[in-house]
């Protein structure tokens, strides 16, 4: 996305939360707590995790300090920005006995996310398609995401868990930001470079007092991004979508089945995993009713109940169901990856079952033991 | 932000997760857990459906639950929906009386392709209450005698007292160039019908498999054995039609819960040709 580019010293980086609040927005981003990177509403600079980076493995996440007292050298909060646009909870109508059913208004605040990862916006725009852009769409989640102003941020580091790269959904922001900011450091200090991406951050960009940017700044935010495209360790095999729909019968998922705790934690953090369930209540009379949207798992052993019992019994169909639509009927389904590789998944699985491995080893053994079975 | 055009707001009833008020006009006992309910909107405002699609039925603070419409599609002013007591929110459902109200959402999902039939045979195989979901089907094809060459209906039941709609059975049968053949699981004394499985009865027909259309409802297994006693019987994959069913939550699209491999049974279906399922339907627990 070409838009005008800037240069903010890092000094003045409140500059824009300044602006932002008085703009309307309300102003989230990620901060550390209870040792852990989380989603939460800022006030300026100050609440963000300067100088820390998280460690990730599988089944693994820990803040240390870093070597350099960047502001984003971090990656991901444990959430997506699925929460804002996608409540976990959400009532979507209220009813007497009279059956006149009446739906609350849209809490559509608006919302400045300041540090949304390149994979994070792509998982933003995946959402879009099944919610917002099928046959029935969603206002609700239309009507949040649109009182979203996304400020981006160019990943100067890869986690170990990450492998947006091989899902074509980052490191650097391509699109579905509103600004986006590279923080850089080198002979001239402490900046961030600074690009719009449409009118609503242009409208940002003219309010704050900033340099323009040169080419230097521009040039040297590329090498950042190629760089930390470079060192992702993890991929998904570009094979990955042909080879798991001849391998429903695979042993590997019965292998899984073994170590997974169908604990939902992987959809959890999911940022593109959209399912959800309906949750009837009434008042102690019984004389209000009300429709609650919750977040569901398909990890969850009664996701698939029909009358007379459970569709998915195992938990070894429960994952084959899971990572199968995010890698290939998601295409099917959508047109796209359900997968954007930002490895969530990986380090809040409290086993540590990686995503990338397994595929590898369904992908790897392939034909040969397609006709072997699952006991 | 989304455009909406007039259309969509003016019938921005359809587009969520809101129903519609019905109320109950007649509830009908067809067998011991079994009640077919007739439903007339509030609103006034008739709910048009193709043979084979669904509602979500809801019941005031009990919840909602997925049932095929199994009545006449060319009787827009009552909704009828054909529903076994099989858990809380059934069980309510078959226990309500005239005049007590519902809320409807729909009508969803891919219908029948009746207009396939043009010409053809149109073979129907029910097993259980499968003969609902296709019921709106048989009543076009009643209509429509003159389109289509003959009307084969093959059901299957547990027991001849679980026989579902058992005089409109005979009277169908009545009807020329209509045949209704049955079978049970488990005779009783005073049986003297068939006794097997309903696909036994594909021998009986005495039609041309390249000159017809199939429709199939009932449990998994028994439309998985038709799939094949069909085509080995002469009928292409692409003749035959199934229904399926999964847990709904939404119907719309937004649940996941309804996923069959790359399906989205909700609005993919739930009416399949048996080239777009039968080899997922034999894929263990998909």
């Amino acid at each position: 996305m070409e838009g005008t580019s800037k240069i903010l010293p890092a000094e003045r980086f409140d500059v824009l939360f300044e602006v932002l609040k008085k703009q309307g927005f309300d102003i989230w981003g990620v901060h550390e707590k209870d040792d852990a990177l989380t989603l939460a509403p800022i006030d300026g600079p100050a609440d963000l995790p300067r100088g820390r980076i998280d460690d990730t493995g599988p089944g693994k996440m820990r803040l240390i300090d870093g070597s350099r007292d960047a502001y984003f050298d971090h990656t991901l909060p444990m959430q997506g920005l699925k929460r804002l646009v996608y409540p976990p909870q959400d009532k979507v109508f209220e009813t007497g006995e009279d059956y006149m059913f009446t739906e609350p208004p849209v809490d559509a605040k608006p919302i400045a996310v300041i540090g949304a990862r390149s994979c994070d916006l792509v998982a933003l725009e995946t959402l879009a398609d099944v919610l917002e852009n099928g046959p029935y769409p969603d206002h609700r989640f239309a009507e949040r995401r649109q009182a979203l102003c996304l400020v981006a941020v160019n990943c100067t580091r890869a986690a170990k868990t990450c492998f947006c790269t091989s899902m074509n959904s980052g490191p650097r922001a391509e699109s579905g930001y509103d600004l986006a900011l590279t923080e850089l450091f080198n002979s001239d200090g402490h900046r961030f470079l600074i690009e719009a991406g449409g009118e609503r951050g242009q409208a940002v960009l003219d309010a704050m007092s900033v340099d323009e940017a040169t080419d230097k700044d521009r040039h040297a935010a590329n090498i950042i991004s190629s760089t930390v495209a470079a060192s992702m360790t993890r991929s998904i095999p570009d094979d990955a979508r042909e080879t798991l729909k001849s391998s429903y019968d695979h042993p590997q998922w019965s292998d899984i089945g073994e170590r997974c705790m169908d604990c939902a934690n992987c959809t959890l953090v999911c940022p593109t995993c959209f399912c959800s369930t309906i949750e009837d209540r009434s008042s102690l009379d019984g004389s209000i009713a009300e429709r609650w949207r919750r977040w569901d798992s398909c990890f969850i052993r009664d996701f698939s109940y029909i009358h007379g019992g459970v569709v998915r019994k195992e938990t070894a169909s429960r994952y084959r169901q899971w990572m199968t639509h995010k890698l290939t009927h998601w295409h099917d389904q959508f047109g796209r990856s359900g997968c954007v590789g930002c490895g969530r998944c990986i380090a809040w699985c409290p086993v540590g079952i990686d995503i990338t491995a397994e595929i590898r080893a369904i992908s790897k053994t392939g034909e040969a033991v397609v006709e072997a079975g699952v006991s | 932000m989304r455009a909406v055009s007039a259309d969509e707001a003016t019938s921005s009833w359809d587009l969520g997760m809101v129903p519609r008020p019905f109320r109950v006009r007649k509830n009908r006992r067809e067998l011991n857990d079994v009640v077919t309910l007739e439903l007339e909107p509030e609103s006034g405002e008739p709910m048009a459906f193709e043979p084979g699609q669904f509602t979500m039925l809801y019941l005031h603070g009990i919840g909602e639950i997925p049932i095929s419409i199994s009545g006449d599609p060319s009787h827009e002013g009552v909704l009828v929906q054909t529903i076994r007591s099989v858990g809380a929110v059934s069980e309510g459902f078959c226990n309500l009386s005239e005049g007590d109200m519902v809320g409807v959402r729909g009508p969803f999902g891919r219908p029948w392709p009746v207009e396939k039939t043009d010409g053809k045979n149109l073979l129907i195989m029910a097993g259980g209450l499968g003969l609902a979901p296709v019921r709106p089907a048989v009543y076009w094809a009643l209509q429509n005698m003159d389109r289509i060459k003959k009307l084969n209906i093959l059901y299957g039941a547990r027991t001849p007292d679980d026989a579902l709609f058992p005089s409109q059975l005979l009277g169908w049968e009545a009807v020329d160039d209509v045949k209704v053949l049955l079978t049970v699981d488990r005779p009783v004394d005073d049986w003297y019908g068939r006794v097997g499985v309903v696909t036994d009865l594909i021998a009986d027909l005495d039609i041309d498999p390249q000159e017809t259309i199939a429709m199939v409802c009932g449990p998994d297994v028994m439309m998985n054995f038709t799939i094949q006693s069909l085509r080995a019987w002469g009928l292409d994959g692409e003749n035959v039609y199934v229904s399926l069913e999964r847990n709904m939550k939404c119907a719309i699209g937004w649940c996941g819960h309804c996923q069959m491999g790359p399906h989205i049974i909700c609005h993919d279906g739930p009416v399949f040709s048996a080239p777009e399922v039968a080899e997922l339907m034999s894929v263990w627990e998909l």
